[in-house]
């Protein structure tokens, strides 16, 4: 009852949310230099005067800016993103066949990341003033430190290159007609580098916020008693310190999504991953705007999905919020 | 004494623990040496920084990092403990020492049910099977005295008062009957009445199990309360040691009996009254509500702080308001200073309402009232130098910088700092000292009326006595004009003409400090005075 | 202890450090040591690292001379990376500097504007910016900016909110000084601490995320920069991984010394509350 009354607040925010990234969409075409219309239709499409014209049409781009901005956003309240002019297809379309790859990159990256970055950090607060402590924490800086793209292409460089272990782009081996649990496994060997990367500037930072935090929660009286009534160790660290210092790394994760999103975007450019981050530098590339805008928008999408998650989750592991209502 | 009271539980023999290099001085403790034994509540008092807990921890094995003992031997149930390894004295911990803390609100996991917290216990030492923890727990917390303590035992502690998880903390301790209790200042934290209420229970449940008790306070109110026997302590040394009634009647050692007679007495107060009746401030029914502002999930809730409150304050009386945390007690002192914005209600001041000023004239009126705060560590700008904290009143109601520079000056000495302070940091100064810089600043635009929020709470007892005895001249000298806020009535009496008693958001009760304590009225009143610790027992220097 | 001394017990921040100054160094030294624009082809392309005199990490596709480009690219790094996070200050420190001292309605308006530019992904945000105001050094600065600053905004809300209801705010407001001496004089003086740690912080991030960006292909096309070195290499990776590799290493260096030195810095400035290490 109260997570039905919960999940219909939060998403009624999130629409309210997602109306304002449309806003946001629509200024940023205004406030473009040139033509809207061949913004909409990308740099190269401007030659094409039926099109814009078309276009011009459609979002009624001679009428005033309220009637503009009314068509546009019922436009995407229907789910009608336009159409990309380079590609002739539909950006609703375009996106939707690229989303599954994404989730599953992201979704791999992200329990990678916070699994192991959640294990590092409770051993680095564990060993604070020791080498191995040290270590682990020097290791999350450098990964913190060093560009998502780069690792990518170095790991491309090392593992596909001059290793051959591992496949360096796309989403499954073309040509070769896997099907079954074959399939599966080619997808998975493919995912590897893609979700590796794109976990390690993650894991550093859950590693660090980790160790912060459990040292925090070290230090609280409830700890104290604890160890007063005779808890072994391993056990304090795990119900006391643990339980509470997770708290805040939900909240991180939740406000990380969104960076993930941004990464897949890279990491999707360098291993040629088909999902919507591959489509967005392919948009670039063809200065194709209106996709351009299209994916942002589901991107943003995305991370409110990621968002409410997070939301919920928290709820269930802190029962004061829920004594609170 | 009961004739337990002979077999020595605990045996410290000139124990001397260590602190980190770069620490104030090189010892907690030095050469310390008592016993505790059977059936007895052994209190270990002291003020701020005495080394009064170090003993404590070591018994506990819960010492502070970098923190050790380097002398000496702590003998428990014929064991040296200093020796013992970590896991040897994991092993005593809850089973044959329990130990209670000082801070109830943070001494429970927040994240964990009170029962399974108690079931803990039992599991740490291998003791009993699942349900049967349970059900142990729910005992406990019956003997305890928890209302409904079959929903206490699923419970978080949010859920619980401050009072009511300081008995899931004893009822912890004591789960596996431990024969030696550790409390650390266990009741610092709770109001008076529930104070007592945890007192009575300590003491109760320490007859009936024949525990021995090593109590550590630093107010000699608890000690008369409930200490069989009494060590002083003061920077690390026993200054002395004996019978509670020895010690607290005829005190031998100068500082205890300085402690003792800084003691705000709980004898009947003085006589009293301010020279004139003409009001200064006349508050005609003060409202004050707050309302937690409902989000998508929460019904708005609102407390009642101030309830229809009326009273009067002559020029040149000082008029206590006394209550328990809650009673709206703060709210007022703040709605009169106007930190606030009651919601209806007057506020004169020599006849001007200022209860519905705003902004700028809010501004040009706030020179008339004036507030000395509690805590003397968040009371002054760590970046401003001090003569420039007290410069900075007169400064902006258009007093020239070097004018008001050099009255600060003249307000430091008259608080018994000297002028030369105004050039330093408040880091350089104590907490009773940083205290005497509020007052100064508080007298630095010449209010009317001047309003002390708890303004000796967060005090040691000696350097309280003094800040009051600097208070009190003051108060003569400039025919000063009072309200003083505070929860401890012995204080209140010790400088007020009258006293107002507040619960509740509402005045209980009104009158001369003579009448209040003499004879009380209402029954809240009379219940504040019987909780006040160690009102009945025989203290020197109380006449 | 004096700031330096607390600064320098962390032995990470001095390394750091002197990294951070022999990169500032070389964005100073470059147009001395290689006058040429980095743009200009001046041998043969593909020419391997330490095979030529002159040309100590090599050519490029285009035969343009790696070393220049990693030097100029420094400057570029360090101009972006400051001046981007000097306008997330000027955003961010008003608006968290006003939400948390007035609190009410003002907060709650300000910080769902600031929630809703958090919700928004940063990178897809700052690249959506700067394509289509066109890639140039202003638009890459002001699409950082807009995207970092609501960190700020929130830690500065966060400490004057903490701050305000403090005792010597109260006694500031009793004795009649008007807001804005009390923001500016009591409270800002107080928050600098954390302020200047992230903000050291944040330049190793706009660091990255202009790499980034230039990486896309969104530098500004007159300016050369080691993410677009890297980005151009992308495809000739299996032949040339020199072009990859150098500039990589410089973004990291230069990243992971600004962090070095914000973790010093915090040691430095809020000594009790850093971390024992």
């Amino acid at each position: 009852m109260l997570y039905a009354r919960l999940i219909i607040m939060r998403l009624f925010k999130a629409v309210i949310v997602l109306f304002l990234i449309v806003i946001l969409n629509f200024l940023l075409i205004q406030l473009a230099p040139g033509d809207p219309a061949a913004i909409l239709a990308g740099e190269a499409g401007a030659a094409d005067q039926e099109f814009l014209n078309q276009l011009r049409e459609r979002f009624g781009l001679d009428q005033p800016m309220y009637v503009q901005l009314w068509r546009y956003v019922s436009g995407i309240a229907m789910l009608d993103f336009g159409y990309s002019y380079r590609l002739g297809v539909p950006v609703f379309d375009l996106i939707m066949a690229r989303l599954p790859a994404t989730l599953l990159l992201t979704g791999t990256a992200f329990l990678i990341s916070l699994v192991l970055g959640i294990i590092a950090g409770s051993m680095a607060a564990a060993r604070v003033k020791k080498p191995s402590g040290s270590i682990i924490m020097a290791l999350a800086l450098v990964f913190y430190a060093t560009p998502l793209f780069w690792v990518a292409l170095m790991s491309v460089l090392v593992f596909s290159v001059y290793l051959d272990w591992l496949p360096a782009y796309g989403f499954y081996t073309v040509g070769a007609g896997y099907t079954g649990f074959a399939l599966i496994l080619d997808v998975a060997k493919h995912l590897i580098l893609p979700a590796t990367t794109l976990a390690l500037f993650f894991m550093a930072i859950y590693t660090r916020m980790t160790r912060t935090s459990m040292l925090d929660a070290a230090q609280q009286d409830y700890v104290k008693t604890a160890r007063a009534k005779g808890l072994k160790p391993g056990i304090i660290q795990r119900r006391h310190v643990l339980r509470n210092a997770l708290l805040p790394i939900i909240t991180l994760a939740g406000l990380q999504a969104g960076q993930m999103v941004g990464g897949a975007i890279l990491t999707e450019t360098v291993f040629a991953w088909p999902g919507i981050g591959r489509l967005m530098f392919e948009a670039l590339q063809q200065r194709d705007y209106n996709l351009l805008l299209g994916i942002f928008f589901f991107s943003a999408a995305l991370v409110i999905v990621f968002n409410i998650i997070t939301d919920l989750v928290y709820r269930l592991a802190d029962p004061r919020i829920k004594g609170a209502s | 004494m009961s004739d337990t009271a002979t077999e020595t539980v605990l045996s410290i023999r000139q124990l001397s623990v260590a602190l980190p290099k770069g620490a104030d001085r090189a010892l907690a403790v030095e050469d310390v040496s008592y016993d505790v034994k059977r059936g007895e509540i052994m209190c270990v008092v002291g003020e701020s920084g005495s080394g009064k807990s170090m003993a404590a921890n070591t018994v506990m094995g819960l010492l502070p990092k970098g923190v050790r003992p380097v002398q000496g031997e702590v003998i428990f149930e014929g064991q040296n403990l200093i020796t013992l390894t970590e896991k040897q004295h994991r092993a005593l911990r809850g089973l044959k020492i329990g130990m209670i803390f000082q801070e109830p609100m943070t001494a429970l996991n927040p994240l964990m049910r009170v029962g399974a917290q108690i079931a803990e216990v039992f599991e740490a030492h291998g003791k009993l099977t699942p349900k049967q923890r349970q059900a142990r727990a729910l005992e406990l917390l019956i003997e305890v005295g928890i209302p409904q303590p079959e929903k206490a035992i699923r419970a978080y502690p949010f859920e619980l008062s401050g009072g009511q998880r300081q008995r899931v903390v004893i009822a912890m301790a004591l789960a596996l009957e431990p024969v030696l209790l550790i409390a650390d200042e266990p009741t610092t934290a709770l109001d008076v009445t529930t104070q007592a209420q945890i007192l009575e229970l300590i003491r109760d449940l320490q007859r009936r199990r024949g525990m021995a008790v090593m109590f550590i306070t630093h107010d000699f109110g608890v000690v008369a309360e409930i200490a069989n026997r009494v060590c002083v302590m003061r920077h690390g040394q026993i200054v002395e040691i004996g019978e509670a009634s020895e010690v607290l009647g005829n005190p031998q050692n100068e500082y205890t009996q300085a402690l003792i007679a800084a003691i705000p007495s709980n004898a009947v107060p003085p006589h009293r009254e301010a020279n004139t009746t003409a009001p200064l401030l006349d508050i005609k029914r003060l409202n004050k509500v707050f309302r937690s502002r409902g989000g998508w999930f929460k019904a708005s809730r609102e407390v009642r702080a101030l309830d229809d409150v009326s009273l009067t304050l002559a020029r040149g009386e000082t008029v206590g308001i006394v209550g328990e945390s809650g009673s709206g007690k703060s709210t007022l002192g703040r709605c009169v200073v106007r930190l606030e914005h009651p919601d209806d209600g007057e506020l004169l001041l020599d006849g001007v309402n200022l209860s519905q000023l705003k902004g700028d004239a809010l501004r040009r009126e706030r020179h008339r009232v004036q507030m000395i705060f509690q805590d003397p560590y968040a009371s002054l700008n760590p970046r401003t130098r001090v003569g420039m904290a007290i410069a900075q009143g007169p400064i902006a109601n258009g007093t020239p910088k070097a004018q008001a520079l050099k009255q600060a000056g003249e307000l430091l000495d008259m608080v018994g700092l000297g002028a030369s302070a105004v050039e330093r940091y408040p880091h350089e100064f104590s907490g009773g000292q940083r205290q005497r810089i509020g007052i100064a600043r508080a007298l630095a635009l010449n209010p009317e009326l001047i309003v002390a929020d708890e303004a000796v709470s967060a005090l040691d007892v000696s350097i309280q006595a003094q800040v009051l005895e600097l208070l009190e001249e003051l108060k003569q000298r400039l025919s000063l004009s009072l309200l003083f806020i505070t929860h401890d009535l012995r204080v209140a009496a010790q400088i007020c003409d009258r006293i107002v008693v507040m619960q509740h958001g509402r005045i209980v009760e009104q009158g001369s400090a003579e009448q209040i304590f003499l004879h009380p009225r209402e029954a809240y009143t009379r219940s504040l005075l019987e909780a006040i610790p160690g009102r009945d027992a025989p203290v020197a220097a109380t006449a | 202890m004096s700031f330096f001394a607390r600064f320098a017990q962390n032995r990470g921040a001095l390394v750091g450090l002197i990294i951070l100054l022999m990169i500032i160094a070389m964005a100073i030294l470059a147009p001395l040591l290689f006058p040429e624009s980095p743009w200009r082809m001046v041998q043969r392309p593909f020419l391997p690292p330490m095979s030529q005199d002159g040309f100590p990490l090599g050519t490029d596709t285009m035969g343009r001379n790696v070393a220049a480009g990693l030097m100029h690219g420094a400057w570029v790094s360090l101009l972006i990376g400051l001046v981007s996070t000097s306008v997330a200050l000027l955003i961010g420190v008003p608006l968290g500097a006003i939400a948390g001292y007035y609190g009410g309605l003002i907060d709650d308006i300000l910080m769902r504007f600031t929630e809703f530019f958090q919700t928004i992904p940063n990178f897809a945000l700052a690249i959506v910016l700067v394509a289509i105001m066109q890639p140039s050094v202003t638009s890459i600065v002001l699409a950082i900016a807009l995207v970092s600053w609501p960190p700020v905004a929130r830690l500065v809300r966060a400490e004057f909110m903490s701050l305000r209801h403090r005792e010597y705010v109260e006694a500031a407001r009793l004795v009649g000084q008007t807001n804005s001496t009390i923001i500016l004089r009591q409270i800002l003086p107080n928050t600098l601490s954390p302020i200047i740690v992230l903000a050291s912080l944040m330049v190793a991030t706009a660091i990255l995320l202009e790499s980034s960006l230039s990486f896309l292909g969104l530098g500004d096309p007159n300016v050369m920069s080691w993410g677009y070195m890297i980005g151009a290499a992308r495809t000739v990776i299996r032949q040339a991984w020199w072009l990859s590799f150098f500039p990589g290493v410089a973004i990291l260096l230069t990243v992971l010394a600004l962090n070095l030195v914000g973790e010093g810095l915090d040691d430095a400035l809020n000594p009790k509350l850093s971390r024992e290490r």
